[in-house]
């Protein structure tokens, strides 16, 4: 589940880059997103991981499932993860996985970041009621404990895809975007370019799309970036209780049949090593990345 | 006061109608006769005892009365206190299963929580002291919070428990002893809790350090750091009232992160075989236990709804400009 | 006491180089005297006051020195400076309205700052109090938290605590900026009172208006561009500035009675140069009237009459 400590907290949030001049700022910000090191090394690993996950599993031979190799066999040359108490390649089961794990993480962190701004942004913008009802509803879905919701659900469920498991992720782990994404768009809002455009009659969503949202880009991407860690970790949950997606591989999934099959009394390492492993890579390189970010577009932040 | 406090009841309240409600419906929303299916799944050998607990479960469901009804008396029957009974271990009752195993997640949970969050708090306002501590605490920080709860259970489980056979790897206690106040069972539990406790509590500590260290940035950066900085006062007094300030949303995020580290718990029960509401909720899973995993679902929520109060209550508490502007603020 | 400037210089370290932020003023400030450092945004002035009492993360000191009732103020040694902060100077900052911590009781936290700088609280509650009572503040300010005093009581509650002590030198660092004008009075006149009462012995105000610092002010220092421009008494300076941007600066502020039909407002075109890489010789060249090839030439801060100093070779 995600995080909430490495959200940037709306109070130190970074300043709105001026929309006057945006050439300047945007070849400043390269330079500095060059020289970062966070960030140079948190995308490296996502990046490298992303090529396994993508670029990887045409060229195996075999699939997750096949049984083909003798079991329990720790890693080799010719069996880079090992092989299961089936048979099974790890490596291959590994790279599928990491597939399924960017797929969640891009559709359920995209869920819940569509769900979360547009609540936000609407509560900012808008204010008096709207902004009290949706604050209730926030708060509502934010105290709920949520994995647990989803065990509920997930359980009721008998198949369903990674698609469906990825939007109940994202339905439910919006609450604290919106919040971000409100308080931030509230101080946008009393500012006098949009005090102008209110004026001049253009319509709340254009504001919203026009003014608002372009000055906090980098704040939204931020934003999303934690989102899609918390979907990556709430789904290796979920497939780790076995409420997964039925079909396809993930690296919850993997750990789940280590356990299931006793990995851990068999002593079979392999089995349940490089999957956790693999997303806490993923998920740290993405947090590292983020801070990284946040560096880059926030002057205050760098050091000299 | 009244309308602070007011309010988050109000939040409250309707969390726990809405996770009643979702808990209500989302059987009825499957396809099919929900009482059969499930029974069936459950394989159930004795016959009569499949009879007897179809009709409890009609009765229960009360499918041939209007929906409204039902709903109504889902809600009498958790008034009364009657989770329904557990399918997998029939005829005990839910409420029996569920307060057995809550003793040993509060047991894991309290402690982990409350531990991870101080000493997560400490090294947060550490690493604020010096570049090279940032630099080193920073990055651990992140890729903790970053380590999935059960992954690290398992690692310490592996490493810890199964090869250098420090600690045991599962169970809450001694299979051969029976729960008693008695030294050999308290060493045994104690044995057994280590662990698990350890696992949640590396995950938590890395949220709580990377947050307070961006909160005490925050308020070393403040007017008032300058002020008394430009005064001459020692780093030392600065760098107290900093770290008083930054307590203050820590606690508040407690209580957002509250729900991720029950889940948290659950996973890491499981990793463990660990006689807690995770374990409890595995078996009700495995074993199509619906009413067993309504019941703990519900427990959770309101275990959590209750924390968040106290939560809430001991901000009040704390921060001096709530109760003030509750007094009625500025002259 | 006096404070003796001599060729200050402090620069900004940026990425790009070095931002010459305060480019060597040399001026004496005497016993009693309340001095006015006038000058737009990007002048100096703000670096200069900091400088006196403590240097900001990217601020370094160059060279120069500071002498304060003849002894040495070591601006380039931040521990060093403990001494002398406070107690010998002492600041009310621009943002005395959240200079103080909001979560502790205003009576605690100055015990606390007193403590710590080895003044017992004990000993000078008395005069704390009789302070409070002089800015027209009630005893029970101290059982406070600043939420709940109005933004004109924090100024007050700010400006009792940066002297209490009793400073040689005490900075104001535009302390009116935020206020309205009624409050603005009140705050000038509790400045001349302090000084008055001999709680503090000299003043800098630093000022973005001249109008407002001329009601207080013996003398009057304009800066340009981290430059000194001129420096008189303030009287002479209203009636008779001899720098070419003083007198520029002076002409562009409305006169009362006079409307924008009868005369316009002037004002100086142009801006003030980057100083990452200033111009050479004087900085005003660029949009003075008066300015021709002696100007390439920086004019040095000479006095031309009895306590009139002035930074322009057409000071007639």
């Amino acid at each position: 589940m995600t995080a909430a400590q490495p959200l940037p907290d709306p109070t130190t949030a970074p300043e709105e880059p001026a929309a006057a001049a945006p050439e300047a700022p945007r070849r400043e910000a390269l330079y500095f997103a060059l020289r970062n090191p966070k960030l140079i090394v948190g995308l490296t690993i996502v990046l490298l991981f992303l090529l396994v996950g993508l670029v990887v599993p045409p060229f195996l031979e075999h699939g997750p499932g096949d049984r083909y190799a003798p079991p329990l066999l720790p890693p080799s040359g010719e069996h880079w993860f090992g092989t299961t108490q089936f048979g099974q390649d790890l490596f291959t089961q590994f790279a599928y996985g990491v597939r399924a794990t960017f797929l969640v993480g891009l559709l359920g962190g995209g869920i819940a970041a569509v769900i979360g701004m547009t609540i936000g942004f609407v509560a900012g913008y808008k204010g008096g009621w709207i902004d009290e009802v949706l604050n209730m509803l926030t708060n509502v879905v934010l105290v709920l404990p949520t994995l647990a919701a989803l065990f509920i659900i997930a359980a009721y469920v008998d198949s369903y895809s990674v698609a469906t498991q990825s939007f109940f992720i994202g339905m439910t782990s919006w609450p604290w975007a919106a919040r971000a994404v409100r308080s931030q768009a509230l101080s946008l809002s009393s500012r006098d370019f949009v005090d102008l455009a209110r004026l001049s009659g253009v319509r709340p969503w254009k504001i919203i799309v026009r003014d608002i949202a372009p000055n906090m880009s980098s704040y939204l991407f931020m934003t999303f970036i934690l989102l899609f860690g918390g979907a990556v970790l709430a789904a290796a949950g979920l497939d780790f209780v076995g409420l997964g997606p039925s079909d396809g591989m993930s690296l919850g999934l993997i750990m789940h049949q280590a356990v299931k099959w006793g990995a851990l009394q068999l002593g079979v390492w392999w089995w349940f090593v490089p999957p956790g492993l693999g997303i806490t890579a993923i998920v740290g390189a993405m947090y590292i990345m983020n801070v990284g970010l946040d560096e880059v577009f926030n002057p205050k932040l760098r050091e000299m | 006061m009244r309308r602070y406090f007011g309010r988050k009841i109000f939040v409250y309240v309707l969390t726990f109608f809405a996770a009643v409600t979702i808990n209500w419906m989302i059987p009825r929303l499957m396809p099919g006769d929900p009482i059969k299916s499930r029974l069936a799944r459950a394989s159930l050998s004795d016959s009569a005892a499949a009879e007897a607990l179809y009709d409890y479960f009609n009765k229960m469901f009360g499918l041939d009365q209007p929906l409204w009804q039902q709903y109504l008396n889902f809600w009498v029957s958790l008034f009364q206190g009657d989770l329904g009974i557990s399918i997998w271990n029939f005829p005990t009752p839910v409420t029996d299963l569920i307060m057995g195993a809550v003793p040993y997640s509060l047991g894991l949970l309290l402690p982990s929580i409350v531990i991870s969050w101080f000493v997560g708090n400490w090294f947060g306002a550490y690493a604020a002291r010096s570049k090279w501590l940032d630099n080193t605490i920073l990055p651990l920080g992140y890729v903790l919070t970053a380590t999935p709860y059960m992954w690290l259970a398992l690692l310490l489980a592996w490493s810890m428990g199964i090869v250098a056979g420090w600690f045991p790897a599962a169970g809450s206690y001694g299979l051969s002893l029976q729960p008693a106040f008695t030294w050999t069972f308290i060493a045994s539990l104690l044995e057994h809790w280590f662990l698990p406790f350890l696992s949640l509590f590396l995950v938590a500590l890395g949220g709580w350090a990377i947050g307070m260290r961006n909160m005490i940035i925050y308020e070393l950066e403040s007017e008032y750091s300058n002020y008394l900085q430009a005064l001459g006062a020692p780093r030392r007094l600065v760098r107290r009232y900093a770290f008083r300030n930054a307590m203050l949303p820590q606690i508040t995020g407690l209580a957002v992160q509250l729900g991720t580290v029950v889940a948290g718990a659950l996973l890491t029960e499981i990793v463990f075989s660990y006689q807690g509401l995770g374990y409890l909720i595995l078996q009700a899973i495995q074993n199509q236990d619906f009413f067993l995993l309504q019941g703990a679902f519900l427990f959770i929520v309101i275990g959590v709804l209750i924390a968040n109060f106290i939560i809430d209550v001991v901000y009040v508490l704390v921060d001096p400009r709530v109760r003030v502007q509750m007094q009625g603020g500025a002259k | 006491m006096t404070l003796e400037v001599s060729d200050l210089r402090v620069y900004y370290r940026t990425l790009r180089g070095d931002v010459r932020a305060l480019d060597g003023p040399t001026f004496t400030l005497a016993d009693g005297e309340i001095m006015g450092l006038a000058g737009e945004s990007g002048s100096g002035k703000s670096t200069l006051s900091k400088s006196l009492i403590r240097l900001d993360g990217r601020m370094r000191y160059i060279g120069g020195d500071v002498v304060l009732d003849g002894d040495t103020v070591p601006v380039w040694d931040d521990r060093a400076m403990n001494d002398f902060r406070y107690k010998r100077i002492s600041i009310i900052p621009q943002y005395a309205m959240s200079a103080m911590n909001p979560t502790r009781k205003i009576g605690r936290m100055i015990a606390e700052l007193l403590e710590s700088r080895g003044v017992r609280f004990r000993e000078i509650r008395d005069e704390l109090h009789r302070r409070l009572e002089l800015v027209g503040l009630e005893r029970d300010v101290l059982d406070r938290y600043p939420l709940e005093l109005s933004g004109g009581m924090k100024q007050r509650t700010v400006m009792v605590i940066s002297t209490l002590l009793n400073p040689s030198l005490l900075i104001a660092d535009e302390v009116t900026s935020a206020l309205d004008v009624s409050t603005q009075r009140a705050v000038a006149e509790t400045l001349v009172e302090f000084r008055d009462r001999e709680f503090v012995k000299s003043m800098i105000v630093v000022t973005h208006d001249i109008s407002l610092v001329y009601q207080i002010a013996d003398t009057i220092m304009v800066m340009y561009a981290g430059r000194l421009a001129e420096k008189a008494p303030a009287k002479t300076i209203i009636e008779m500035p001899r720098h070419p941007y003083t007198k520029m600066l002076l002409d562009s502020l409305p006169e009362v009675g006079v409307k924008y039909e009868d005369r316009r407002l002037s004002g100086i075109p142009g801006s003030p140069p980057g100083l990452l890489d200033p111009p050479q010789g004087c900085r005003f060249r660029d949009r003075c009237p008066l300015a021709d090839e002696q100007c390439l030439e920086q004019p040095p801060f000479v006095e031309v009459e009895s306590d009139h100093h002035v930074a322009c070779w057409k000071a007639e």
